[in-house]
């Protein structure tokens, strides 16, 4: 008798499992044929920092002040830069940035002053070379187009 | 059926031998190892050996500012970020006596109930999974995702938020963040149902879970087991109700819990936790009011000399983070008491003379996350 209960009940729970399983089968797909396609970033997705550029006179925002340097907590920047003749402050020269590192918290950028740091949405960043251990943010920035 | 009860284990025969679970072990999630001895099918002896994934957590805490050190709260337990981060902002708080805007209150606790239930998914699908069922999972990531996305709009992130700020939170959320989560909410309650009879009234998983991996409440004390474990021995002890923080006392909800003790007592747990955590959001978003999100916070942190604890409830159990400060800008000591440890702890005893395939399922109703027990 408990037998016969048994298989009953194990034959419900299937039959129940597999209509919900099989009710699943004709919902619409959801997949994202990534890489072929790909989501868009969100606003705020953070990825690796980059520098940033006043839109008035088309350089880098950065003063050099160092302050982001200060308030990484994995020591993953490094920034140097020179005091230009007839400008009042600072500009960046070197702006490196060690990725392998990079926690991506954003302390760096709470940090600046100047506004002069932001995400980037780059997701894509496997390599079998050490590129990110040294990013020459600088670089970067000379290589990219201004945006108007 | 073999019942576990008349194993051979109390009466070892000298033919014992040694069994490694991990530390590459599926169903140890990570990087757990037990050192099992066996007596044919039935465990002797269960020792786990953790440190496999040691990051000196606390002791980082030593060397950065107090802010430098948020981002480590996130990836002490990757699945629940949010009360982590909750924890340690807190105990920080309290020794600043900051004051948090009303606003920033309702968006950690959306944020830490979201991420409860997402938590609670992962620990869902790969229970069922250790246990041979492999299609709830993707039923649950498919839900998680939808979590995922949503904090991911706000804060960037998808696993390690780094969201809370001492003093509030680092950026506010929009509407469509809010009517997201109505939307949520109203997509997953009756995901609930669907999960309860896809898989909780699986008679499968009901063999598999009943009456297994007995702990008793007076264990749970032995051992500091908390959260979903300790509830499911029958204590009804929840931070969010017994030590409120935070803004929980102004929320209408139930703590969840079984008097079983068993395996299946720890899942229902879980799933009914869901439904509560769900109920609370419905309520935050209701009620969130508008507002700064971030308090007064001086530009550089110093601490008071002393010591500074906070106690949140994080989805595997009560989190006690305690900092000591000596009035430098960095701590003098940051103290993490996780859940996962003290769950783990419980392991041996319990898990003494049962089959394996069962401590199996056993390890998995306690749903560690191995980074929480060596951070
Ligand atoms: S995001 Fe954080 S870890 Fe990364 S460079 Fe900025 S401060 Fe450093
Ligand atoms: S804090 Fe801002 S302005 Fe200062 S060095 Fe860093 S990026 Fe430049």
């Amino acid at each position: 008798m408990k037998a016969v209960r048994e298989v009953l009940s194990g034959t419900k729970s299937l039959l129940v499992g597999m209509r919900l399983t099989l009710r699943e089968f004709f919902k619409p797909t959801i997949t994202v044929q990534y890489p072929h396609q790909t989501l868009p970033m969100p606003e705020r997705f953070r990825g690796h920092i980059e520098l940033r550029r006043d839109p008035e006179t088309g350089k880098a925002l950065c003063t050099a002040c160092k302050l982001c340097e200060r308030a990484c907590p994995s020591d993953c920047i490094l920034v140097d830069g020179v005091k230009l003749e007839g400008e009042k402050k600072k500009s960046v020269t070197d702006y490196h940035l060690n990725f392998t590192q990079c926690s991506l918290c954003g302390a760096c950028i709470e940090a600046c002053p100047s506004d002069a740091i932001q995400f980037t949405k780059r997701y894509n960043l496997a390599s079998q070379t050490n590129d990110y251990r040294n990013m020459d943010l600088v670089q970067r920035f000379k290589d990219q187009p201004e945006k108007k | 059926m073999i019942a576990p009860k008349e194993s051979t284990a109390g009466t070892p025969s000298n033919e014992t031998f040694t069994l490694n679970l991990g530390p590459q072990h599926p169903a140890t999630h990570g990087v757990l190892r037990v050192k099992l001895t066996m007596d044919g099918e039935y465990i002797t002896r269960a020792e786990p050996v953790p440190g496999y994934i040691h990051r000196m957590h606390e002791k980082m805490g030593e060397n950065r500012t107090w802010a430098q050190y948020l981002p480590n709260t996130s990836r002490v337990d990757y699945l629940s970020a949010m009360t982590y981060t909750h924890a340690y902002v807190g105990a920080v708080e309290r020794a600043l006596k900051l004051e948090v805007p009303l606003r920033a209150e309702f968006i950690r606790v959306i944020t830490s109930e979201l991420n409860r239930i997402s938590s609670h998914l992962v620990g869902w699908g790969a229970f069922v999974m250790d246990l041979g069922g492999f299609t709830p999972i993707l039923y649950a990531f498919d839900d998680r995702e939808k979590i995922l996305d949503l904090l991911e709009a706000v804060t960037g992130s998808r696993l390690t938020y780094c969201y809370y700020r001492f003093g509030g939170v680092v950026a506010d959320v929009d509407t469509a963040f809010l009517e997201g989560c109505k939307a949520f909410v109203k997509h997953m309650r009756p995901r609930l149902d669907f999960y309860r009879a896809l898989v909780t009234d699986n008679i499968i998983l009901r063999k598999r879970l009943e009456g297994i991996g007995m702990v008793s409440a007076e264990m749970c004390r032995r051992y500091g087991a908390c959260g979903p474990v300790l509830r499911g021995s029958d204590v009804a002890y929840d931070v969010r109700k017994n030590e409120p923080y935070s803004i929980y006392n102004q929320f209408d909800f139930d703590i969840p819990h079984y008097p079983q003790g068993d395996s299946m007592a720890r899942y229902n747990v879980r799933m009914d936790e869901i439904e509560q955590s769900l109920r609370i959001i419905d309520q935050a978003v209701a009620k969130i009011p508008e507002g700064p999100i971030m308090g007064k916070v001086p530009r550089v942190l110093k601490l008071p000399v002393g010591d500074f604890c906070y106690a949140t409830e994080a989805a595997r159990g009560r989190l006690l983070v305690r900092v000591s400060s000596d009035g430098k800008d960095t701590p003098y000591r940051v103290r993490l008491r996780t859940p996962c440890f003290c769950n783990l702890s419980l392991f041996e005893e319990a898990s003494k003379g049962m089959l394996l395939p069962d401590a199996i399922a056993f390890m998995g109703s306690l749903d560690l996350v191995i980074p929480d027990i060596d951070r």
